[in-house]
């Protein structure tokens, strides 16, 4: 991408006071944090604590109602179309193309977020080896199982070699050996200084994660390394960690 | 009499658009047609005690919905036969239809009636009211009774899955059937849900429930596994964890990714994966002890290496079953 400014500092995600009000509901209530350039930063909680919200924020889908975030460099609520071309996305829902082959699926996302011809080719080329997908190339993404298209649909996500990838519940539904499989990739995107925002509902895949917030009633009531979470709450697993947290929960909507 | 009993049940989809089958069992028609010999021509049989909690245990796309769909009458196997409280699933499903409650994993309730609109809709459907049942679905319905006039599009996931309950209890089923409850539900209401189930199953209620978390497994009075339309195992989750073949170790040390792949890299593995903070060792060599890995792990430069033995769990089981 050209007009990627140079961040001096290491922080890809920064969010200052960022809060969504719907009406008299605050969803999103205040909420401070900075992610770094190449961590894997897990966004925890329980259902409508607000998540979903603070991403869509974050990913220039939605204006905060007061606060301020900064992603790869640009303001989330004045530079929303710099933001979305800055980052990549997946969700466990919308993936990809069930109609279209392996390959066009990708010639198409990697369209539109600018790139150029050969260069798609080029790492398509790279890509179905990497993933061992050559005989996949020409198949239809909806003959594929589930954990191929997880894999086939992260890899889409960061193909445009964004700064930072928003993941939402990406391994819902999987078997769990590609679940595995599909944290592995992470870390791969990671060691290529790609930065990882992940939701997720599987407590050990926490774990992975290099550090842990957890969001209860629209606010981040816990942030750190997973180690130093259960060492705060005394606990041996972060299973245990967000049962205590998620248990303050006062609001009625779950 | 079972509350719920499946012989050799198969249905399968045709995909043009993929070339390949989905759906549980195989029907042995389609086996002569076709030319994969990796399918085995088996249909899928089970039966279920009354009152017992049973879990279909298994990813997506492991035929799940298909087998729920076949007993709830909604749509007709290709071949084998299943019976739900004595009744056939083909020739009876009308007596089937008025004593069985079926939660679909997809939200089916009507978006714009209220909450109270839905229940009341369902209660009359079958002949009965809200009144009379009251006190099965009370511990449920209370959590939502403050959003009554509140309509069930605009509830939020947990309360939309508390709604859908309430309405598969509220004719008093002698068998329940729960397709994929808490896909997408955080781990506490997972676990308050199954609480609730808990609840059902004491009053009598037979419960067939499906899910992808392997973690709700243990909450079952019996499982089996799915993967790829048919079943890797039936039986008691304990029975399961106990026929796990080989040694399983949880290992530890400061850099866990070099450890994976030291530890896949070694000849001694059976295999290896990431549980967590901790990584399941399974090892088939039985004079090998816990000292002797433990010096060769040192050996390949890691620290603070901890090892110790544990009892697999239902994941680890799955992902044994499911090599094979």
């Amino acid at each position: 991408m050209n007009n990627i400014p140079h961040i001096k500092s290491g922080k890809v995600i920064t969010a200052e006071n960022l809060t969504k009000k719907f009406g008299h509901f605050t969803a999103v209530d205040n909420i401070s944090f900075e992610v770094e350039r190449g961590e894997i930063f897990g966004f925890l909680g329980a259902n409508g604590a607000g998540k979903t919200t603070a991403m869509r924020m974050l990913c220039g889908l939605s204006i905060p109602t007061s606060g301020k975030g900064i992603v790869a460099g640009f303001d989330i609520e004045s530079q929303t179309e710099l933001v979305k071309k800055s980052i990549g996305y997946m969700s466990q829902k919308f993936s990809l193309y069930d109609d279209l082959k392996v390959w066009e699926n990708i010639e198409l996302f990697g369209g539109i977020y600018g790139m150029k011809d050969n260069e798609i080719k080029e790492k398509t080329d790279e890509l179905m080896k990497v993933l061992n997908f050559e005989n996949e190339r020409d198949k239809l993404v909806g003959s594929l199982p589930l954990g191929f298209k997880q894999k086939l649909a992260f890899s889409v996500s960061i193909f445009h070699s964004p700064q930072v990838v928003f993941l939402d519940e990406p391994t819902g539904g999987v078997d769990p050996i590609t679940r595995r499989q599909f944290w592995e990739l992470i870390y791969d995107a990671t060691s290529k200084g790609i930065t990882v925002f992940v939701t997720t509902h599987y407590m050990d895949e926490a774990e992975y994660c290099d550090r842990v917030s957890i969001m209860v009633d629209g606010r981040i009531e816990a942030l750190d390394s997973p180690k130093n979470l259960k060492k705060q709450f005394n606990a041996t697993s972060m299973e245990e960690v967000f049962h205590q947290l998620a248990r303050k929960s006062t609001r009625k909507a779950d | 009499m079972y509350a719920i009993e499946v012989n050799n049940i198969s249905k399968n989809y045709y995909s043009e658009k993929s070339g390949k089958f989905a759906g549980i069992g195989v029907n042995p028609l389609l086996l002569e047609e076709s030319t994969n010999n990796n399918l085995s021509n088996e249909g899928i049989s089970f039966d279920v005690e009354k009152g017992e909690i049973f879990g279909i245990i298994g990813p997506d796309g492991a035929g799940k919905t298909t087998l729920f769909r076949i007993l709830t009458t909604l749509i007709l196997a290709d071949s084998g036969n299943a019976s739900v409280d004595g009744f056939d699933v083909v020739k009876d499903y009308k007596e089937i239809r008025k004593r069985v409650g079926y939660m679909p994993g997809r939200f089916s309730l009507y978006q714009d009636l209220t909450v109270e609109e839905n229940l009341n809709f369902f209660a009359t459907v079958f002949n009965t009211t809200i009144e009379e049942n009251y006190e099965l679905i009370k511990d449920i319905y209370q959590q939502i009774e403050p959003f009554k006039k509140r309509r069930a599009g605009k509830l939020s996931g947990g309360m939309k899955q508390k709604l859908a309950l309430s309405c598969a209890l509220i004719h008093k089923p002698s068998v329940l059937f729960l397709d994929e409850p808490t896909t997408g539900v955080d781990p506490v209401s997972r676990k308050e849900f199954w609480g609730m189930l808990k609840k059902l199953k004491d009053q009598g209620i037979t419960i067939l429930v499906s899910t992808p978390y392997m973690d709700e497994a243990t909450l079952c009075d019996r499982i089996s596994l799915i993967q790829n339309g048919q079943f890797l195992k039936i039986d008691t989750p304990k029975n399961i964890i106990s026929q796990y073949k080989n040694k399983l170790w949880a290992v530890q040390s400061d850099t866990m990714y070099k450890l994976l792949t030291d530890l896949r890299a070694n000849e001694l593995t059976k295999n290896c994966f990431a549980f967590g903070d901790k990584h399941h060792l399974s090892i088939d060599n039985e004079q090998l002890t816990i000292d002797d890995l433990k010096e060769i792990i040192v050996k390949s430069g890691h620290t603070n290496v901890v090892i110790t033995e544990i009892e697999p769990t239902i994941e680890d089981c799955f992902m044994q079953l499911s090599q094979v």
